[in-house]
């Protein structure tokens, strides 16, 4: 297990640098020049010219790439930022919280309600409860987040006055793009619990335990359950990854300052420090989740877990 | 084998196919909504009497009236005929960043599952990596980096589902390899990429071509979500998700100019979904009677 633990993580690092050489070598293709949007239209050439070197894009590909990664990776420096002169790290450090938070949040909700929905549907295959869950999973997944986002600001900001429609003063304000993140996995997660289900519901381990008498609730929690939750524990990384990958997007609707707003603002005035720093962080992210998914998987299911053990992995 | 014959053959596949799809209630709503819709989008402005950027100052945030059924937006063009046009740009986006995705993913997969070794090791790792920026950050990248525009949006798209539909389709490719047929195929000599295209492919693609009708959908919603933060088709152009963009501002005044495109968006996407849903379960051999 601690080499399999060893070996994810050094791949883990490696995928980390590639995808910041690939952020690296995208940003440094986009068209228009940074100096230059900085400085203006009308500044002088030879001003741009000095700005250019002071900020080091006058250097070629290789040369800046390796400062680059050199920087990141071996001195943890993550830059300044060319538009505001503020320390990349200290606004990200900032902003890093509000992310996670409704990141997290979303995903602890749409596990639970998604399960939950899920194995209703399951038990109670093909009556009204079975069509109603999934018709209301279906219309979570075709109706586009942000513009749920602002449908439901309309109703609960505009009309009912109970909650804020942007900004982070208080508690409140972060419920609407908490809801509004978890939309798209409660549908997914019902969707997946509900066919996990019903392929263990007619197993044979199944009717033994109804044959010996055993209480229907026990069988769904204890028998039942475990089998479920295998693809929703599966799906836990990438859903993640999903919605912290999707935060540009609420957080535009929402007007909350998280990474992912960074991220836009930085890619619209080509602040590249911002933009390379906040995908390496939001890649750092995703990987940590992919990593401690595989990790919770091999450790929650017994036949994986096994393989590990007696130390044959079989691809 | 003539090719009459592989007519006569092929045909009823088809359209058994067709019937099986529809047997299921949602699939047949699916497609009935989303015919409707594709008709309302391709045929509709020819009876429309007003243009897309038809600028009409005079009745400005109108509600909805006999003349204009979806109401006018802040510069008084015409909903209705700006939901037409726009649902051709949503529609073909949608359909042509899948159908990029899709076949991309079909060529790197089918070559990693047929070569294994070094080819299949390189393929897979590039996809790792690939995949370790989740597909809508890459989409956000992709889409700055490469300007606003309808081509260079479409890639933006593409770029972001590629992985997946590599790894499924080598996965598929790697059940079906050792089989008979490919032993068979290649005993004779038949040429690889005949094996690969003409006789491995047609036996890996179900799943494929159900992931790319149900990922028309969310390709849809990633759209109007680039159009919406500014990246991706602009405003002027009628794309749904720009139309959201251009009525975000309003939405204290008039919160109708959010409503029609969203639900145009959202019942699209539900129509698709629904068919996709339906053809899963057509090819699905568990199912199937």
């Amino acid at each position: 297990m601690a080499r399999y633990i060893i070996k994810r993580l050094l791949i883990m690092v490696v995928i980390v640098w590639c995808a910041a050489i690939v952020v690296f070598t995208l940003m440094y293709l986009a068209p228009g020049d940074p100096a230059r949007i900085l400085l203006g239209s009308e500044a002088d050439d030879n001003v741009i010219q000095m700005k250019r070197v002071a900020l080091g894009i006058d250097k070629p590909y290789l040369m800046q790439l390796g400062i680059f990664m050199y920087k990141t990776f071996v001195k943890f420096d993550f830059g300044t930022s060319w538009v505001y002169n503020v320390p990349v790290m200290s606004e990200l450090a900032e902003r890093l919280p509000r992310t996670i938070l409704i990141g997290f949040s979303a995903m602890i909700l749409n596990v639970a309600i998604g399960v939950f929905l899920g194995i209703k549907a399951a038990i109670h295959e093909g009556k009204w409860q079975d069509s109603t869950i999934m018709i209301i999973a279906m219309a979570f997944i075709s109706a586009p987040d942000f513009w749920v986002a602002l449908m439901l600001i309309i109703l609960f900001a505009q009309k009912l006055g109970w909650l804020p429609a942007y900004g982070i003063e208080s508690w409140k304000s972060y419920v609407l793009p908490i809801i509004c993140s978890c939309f798209g996995g409660i549908a997914v997660n019902a969707r997946q619990s509900r066919s996990a289900m019903l392929e263990v519901i007619r197993a044979d381990y199944i009717t033994t335990a109804r044959a010996k008498g055993q209480k229907e609730d026990v069988i769904v929690r204890k028998h039942m359950l475990p089998n479920a939750l295998m693809p929703v524990i599966t799906s836990l990384g990438n859903g993640l990854t999903s919605i912290v990958a999707g935060s540009p997007i609420i957080e535009t609707v929402f007007v909350i300052p998280g990474v992912g707003a960074y991220l836009l603002t930085g890619l619209n005035s080509r602040d590249l420090p911002v933009v390379r720093s906040c995908v390496v962080f939001l890649a750092i992210f995703s990987s940590i989740a992919m990593l401690l998914t595989d990790l919770a998987y091999a450790f929650l299911d017994p036949r994986i877990k096994a393989q590990y053990a007696s130390g044959r992995r079989t691809r | 084998m003539s090719s009459e014959n592989k007519n006569i053959k092929r045909q009823p596949e088809w359209i058994a196919l067709c019937r099986r799809v529809v047997k299921s209630g949602g699939a047949k709503l699916g497609a009935i909504i989303f015919a409707i819709i594709l008709l309302f989008c391709i045929f509709g402005p020819l009876f429309s009497s007003y243009g897309p950027n038809d600028i009409d100052l005079m009745s400005m945030y109108g509600g909805p009236t006999l003349k204009h059924p979806f109401g006018t937006d802040a510069l008084g063009r015409d909903m209705m005929a700006r939901l037409m046009y726009g649902g051709r740009y949503s529609i073909l986006l949608g359909i042509m960043a899948s159908f990029c995705s899709a076949f991309i993913g079909i060529v790197l997969g089918s070559i990693a599952g047929y070569f294994g070794g070094h080819t299949e090791t390189i393929i897979m790792r590039i996809m790792d990596i690939w995949s370790s920026l989740p597909g809508m950050l890459l989409c956000i990248l992709v889409s700055a980096v490469m300007g606003s525009g309808f081509l260079s949006t479409v890639l933006a798209l593409t770029v972001g589902s590629i992985p997946g539909g590599t790894r499924m389709i080598r996965g598929q490719v790697l059940q079906e390899r050792s089989k008979e047929y490919v032993e068979a195929a290649e005993a004779f000599n038949c040429p690889k990429y005949s094996i690969m295209f003409r006789h491995l492919l047609p036996n890996c693609i179900q799943p494929m071509i159900v992931m790319a009708t149900m990922s028309i959908g969310s390709v849809m919603i990633q759209a109007a979500s680039l159009s919406y933060i500014g990246l991706g088709v602009q405003p002027p152009t009628p794309e749904w998700g720009a139309m959201l963009a251009d009525g975000r501002s309003y939405i204290r005044t008039y919160p109708h100019l959010l409503l029609v495109p969203g639900l145009a968006i959202a019942a699209t996407v539900l129509a698709i979904n629904l068919l996709g849903d339906g053809l899963r379960s057509a090819l699905d051999p568990k199912l199937r009677d």
